[in-house]
């Protein structure tokens, strides 16, 4: 009954890209590439201002220009009831302002126009009047009594936002008064921007007859967005489809609503023509979301011998003019408190205070898993601080102070239940192949003669996969997810899954988890996503949550089509089910190998033979409630050297390790590692968002803001161990964002490493060559 | 409004079209010449994603007039395929992994496809320095420079079979 099939490729196998031969040939199709008849174009005046009172918009001038259709202002917006709408963090944010802007470049006004380049030209004839007013940027002086209001809206008259910790601060501060060693670190995480190299945007098209809205946006979580945009505007649901096309990169950065969305869904709906917005990159930089902008005042306490103790973190998060962050409801502060990182602590106590300043939104994301580059930052910067008091091998301390594997699941001083890790041999493993001794070696001897070299270390967890449904939701809706299988006559399947790929390979890596499961070739496997009309409902791709939670329901989908498979089997080889086993791909029959049938077999049979009593088809839809999260983890070993004429910082090796459990695809695996590495280095070295005290931002374009190019990006090297998961269907954990969380810290402490003999402690990322040069002045190393 | 008659040889076709003399190179391709494989992702010549080759020099077609390279060739990723063959620098994309969310890719192949028409056996470094003005948020850069890499020696050995990919690859034709 078998036939030849060509080979089934499951997990583990570097399958070439299912997505690559559209891409290589021109023919991906991202949203500014969607063109329905009738198209119009929507521009967005933006407030050159950051606090200004609006006295009067009059754009008389911008409708008699020949091709413009519309001029679209907060007012108009207002009358609709959609001059706000909620963000996800149960804040609610200005889609057009009715009489004050909050930031620089915020959406003022819309224009609608024929062609592109008309709305362009006309955006600079409206005329806008406004009444600057002080602006604050500072989060620090928006919490002093006569601070300028950011948000007079708000019932309550003070920038600051919300409190939130976590840990035990009694049982913290004990340790504390009595610990034989503190160091004590201020530290600030820099506001920095994605910039996926496809800014953002949609098309919006409203059908009159059938009463349908179709949206094309370059969203990482089109479900969501349905409902949100249901709930907002009144629309049945039914009549909503999110498309969320080809995306040329997410990173965080297109999981929020931008008012865009919102204005050209109603020009669509007002004028009956489709609209296309899409932002150009001053626009993207400006105004969209940011990351990070975390003021941090870390403490730890430890004895003399090097064991750690306690954490106290008091935090100051920036979070723009709304809080429009991204983290599941309950966690204002995102998984920050995972800030206690790899190593054992009797006792842990994290704050953070959300604070409103005159900006864009802060604390979205920036491939950040919610808030753990943040505490991943803090906890290896403060162990090396820990070092470097106690005049010790940093990776000494990191090695006396592990979770020991023996101690998993292990419950943390912040309440997390690690799932698992083996933090001593992935650190050994890393000290080895690097040549760790051989290294502080070469630096002592380059020490001497003057030159600067550093080592720098990071042993990071991460955590991942939201989440439990106990605990995780955004907006009310629990984060689980989901996925479809329907497995055709002839052996073949398509899959559909509730998460969406923005470069990550989904088309791959599922139809590997079904081909692994089922049986079945990953040639004669398709998945699609990203379509709320077809695709099951499910949270998106963020926070390295898609084979986590995603890739769970995949495996148990198939895992529903088998034991139906195993029926239908036991049907055609006349035994009992219970008498078959799922080995080398088939069912057969225990201990009668030759006795076999394929999933070809089965699935034929199925619709064409299947047993009397029993369902004909086979499919199945699972929807995954996570146990637990997932706790990928690594160890990442820089070497820097520092050139004392410019201060210029070059990598010249970094090593990353990493343990993401069991590995799908592991050639996508390393691209995700050298992406994640080259996030993780670039606001490390270069990146940062800066504000002048008008709140006039200083990186509006990309010859400001600086995007690693292949000349700063080192050639990675990786390496890996697995430490499968134990709750997760098929032991995978997630990477997506592993190395970004990772990698920061281990280029700060190589830095600080390098200048620690002149009596460095401490130096803020980005560790630009002119901040490195006035160090290196102070303690006169520098070279004229 | 005024406009003017441009004529370009876009990937060995004759292309005429009336213009407003403001329209840019990029929006002349996508969206009057219905080729939507070159991306814009900047507005300031820095990320490459509009990347062109213009009488086969790499040119960032997002700051450039259609009309000033009137009668000038224009090729782009869409003219990389030749007789339903890919070209190398395609292959090797392929076969190395050397793109993700593919949104660069076209940009940065073109730029590829340039050096190793000047240098068919280019170092490391060379790679680097030629791919230097086109920027990827995906990869890191390290399997692009596998990828022209591979696409290198496939061009120099002009063989018609895969060569060997240097990451360990598995199936599958593009």
């Amino acid at each position: 009954m078998t036939s030849a099939n060509p080979p089934i490729t499951g997990m583990g196998h570097s399958v070439k890209r299912k997505e690559d031969p559209r891409f290589l040939r021109g023919k991906g199709n991202y949203v500014d590439d969607v063109k329905l008849p009738g198209m119009l174009y929507m521009d967005i005046v933006r407030s050159p201002y950051a606090h200004a009172k609006i006295v009067n918009i009059d754009a008389s001038k911008a409708l008699a220009l020949p091709g413009v259709l519309a001029v679209i202002t907060g007012k108009d917006l207002d009358a609709a009831g959609l001059a706000w709408m909620p963000t996800l963090m149960s804040d609610k944010q200005m889609v057009l302002p009715v009489d004050r802007v909050v930031y620089q470049a915020q959406e003022v006004a819309a224009v609608i126009a024929t062609e592109r380049y008309i709305a362009a030209d006309a955006i600079t004839l409206v005329d806008v009047e406004y009444e600057p007013l002080q602006p604050v940027v500072d989060p620090k002086k928006a919490l002093e009594p006569d601070a300028p209001l950011v948000r007079p809206d708000r019932e309550a008259k003070t920038n600051h936002i919300w409190h939130w910790e976590a840990g035990d601060a009694a049982q913290t501060d004990a340790i504390f008064q009595q610990a034989e060693v503190i160091v004590k670190e201020d530290l600030y995480i820099p506001r920095i921007h994605v910039s996926s190299i496809e800014t953002c945007g949609c098309v919006a098209s409203f059908d009159r007859i059938s009463g349908k809205l179709t949206i094309y946006m370059t969203t990482q979580a089109p479900h969501a967005i349905r409902t949100v945009f249901s709930l907002v505007s009144g629309i049945p649901e039914h009549h909503i489809r999110i498309i969320s096309p080809d995306i040329g990169g997410g990173f965080g950065g297109k999981v929020p609503v931008y008012p865009g969305y919102v204005i050209a869904t109603v020009a669509a709906l007002q004028t009956g023509h489709p609209i296309k917005w899409i932002e150009d990159r001053s626009e993207n930089l400006q105004a969209d979301s940011f990351a990070r902008d975390y003021h941090i005042s870390a403490e730890l306490a430890a004895n003399r011998d090097g064991t750690m103790r306690a954490l106290r973190v008091r935090t100051l998060a920036d979070h723009g003019a709304f809080d429009a962050a991204a983290n599941p409801s309950k966690f204002p502060a995102g998984l920050f408190s995972i800030c206690t990182g790899s190593y054992q602590l009797e006792a842990a106590h994290v704050e953070v205070d959300g604070v409103y300043t005159n900006k864009p939104s802060g604390g979205v994301a920036y491939r950040c898993s919610f808030r753990v580059t943040e505490a991943v930052h803090t906890i290896e910067r403060m162990v090396d601080r820990l070092a470097q008091e106690l005049k010790v091998d940093p990776a000494d301390v990191r090695m006396k102070n592990f979770i020991q594997p023996e101690q998993f699941p292990y419950k943390s001083a912040t309440g997390w239940e690690y799932d698992s890790g083996n933090y001593p041999a992935t650190f050994t493993k890393a000290l080895d192949k690097i040549g760790y001794a051989e290294l502080r070696r070469e630096q002592a001897e380059k020490r001497a003669r003057g030159e600067l070299m550093g080592i720098g270390i990071s042993t990071f967890t991460e955590i991942v996969g939201a989440g439990p449904s106990h605990t995780f939701d955004i907006l009310g809706i629990k984060m689980f997810d989901s996925c479809e299988i329907r497995v055709h006559p002839t052996g073949s399947a398509i899959v559909r899954i509730g998460v969406q790929s923005q470069g990550q390979g989904h088309e791959t890596t599922f139809a590997q988890i079904v081909a692994e499961e089922l049986g079945l070739p990953v040639d004669n496997i398709v998945v699609e996503h990203g379509d709320t009309d077809t695709a099951p409902y499910g949270l998106g791709t963020y926070a390295s949550r898609s084979t986590p939670v995603a890739g769970a329901a995949t495996a148990v989908a198939a895992r529903k089509i088998r034991e139906k498979a195993r029926h239908i089997a036991a049907h055609l080889l006349e035994v009992d089910p219970n008498d078959l086993e799922w080995a080398n791909y088939q069912f057969q029959v225990k201990g009668v190998p030759g006795k076999a049938v394929t999933m070809k077999d089965i699935a034929f049979a199925a619709y064409t033979n299947h047993p009397q009593g029993m369902e004909a088809g086979l499919e199945a839809v699972d929807y995954y409630d996570p146990p637990n999260l997932t706790f990928p983890f690594g160890a990442y070993i820089c070497v820097v050297d520092i050139d004392r004429g410019t201060g210029v910082v070059k990598i010249r090796r970094f090593l990353a390790v990493d343990d993401c459990g069991n590995i799908i695809n592991p050639m996508i695996v390393d691209g995700q590692i050298h992406g994640g590495l080259t996030m993780g280095m670039a606001p490390a070295l270069l990146e940062a968002i800066t504000y002048d005290e008008n709140g006039n931002i200083q990186q509006a374009n990309f010859m400001d803001y600086l995007l690693p190019t292949s000349m700063e990006t080192p050639a990675w090297e990786t390496d890996k161990t697995v430490t499968p998961s134990p709750h997760h269907p098929f032991g995978a954990k997630g990477v997506g964002e592993s190395a970004t969380v990772g990698a920061p810290p281990a280029i700060a402490n190589a830095v600080v490493d390098a200048l620690a003999h002149l009596g460095v402690t401490h130096m803020d990322i980005p560790v630009t060559p002119w901040k490195v040069y006035q160090v290196l002045q102070e303690h006169g190393a520098a070279e004229p | 409004m005024i406009t003017q008659s441009v004529t370009l040889t876009i990937n060995g076709q004759p292309f005429t079209a009336q213009v407003e003399p403001r329209l840019l190179l990029v929006h002349f391709l996508r969206e009057v010449a219905g080729l939507t494989g070159t991306h814009i992702g900047c507005d300031t010549t820095s990320c490459g994603a509009c990347t062109v080759l213009v009488n086969g020099v790499p040119a960032k077609s997002c700051t450039m007039f259609a009309v000033q390279v009137d009668g000038a060739e224009i090729r782009t990723v869409e003219g990389l395929e030749q007789n339903g063959e890919l070209h190398p620098v395609q292959e090797g994309f392929f076969q190395e992994h050397g793109l993700q969310c593919g949104f660069c890719t076209p940009g940065m192949m073109m730029t590829a496809v340039a050096l190793l028409g000047q240098n068919p056996d280019p170092s490391e470094d060379e790679i680097r320095r030629a791919i230097s003005g086109n920027l990827c948020r995906c990869t890191g850069y390290v399997n692009i420079v596998k990828s022209i890499q591979y696409a290198g020696r496939k061009m120099r050995t002009a063989q018609t079979q895969p060569v060997p990919a240097a990451a360990s690859a598995e199936g599958g034709q593009p």
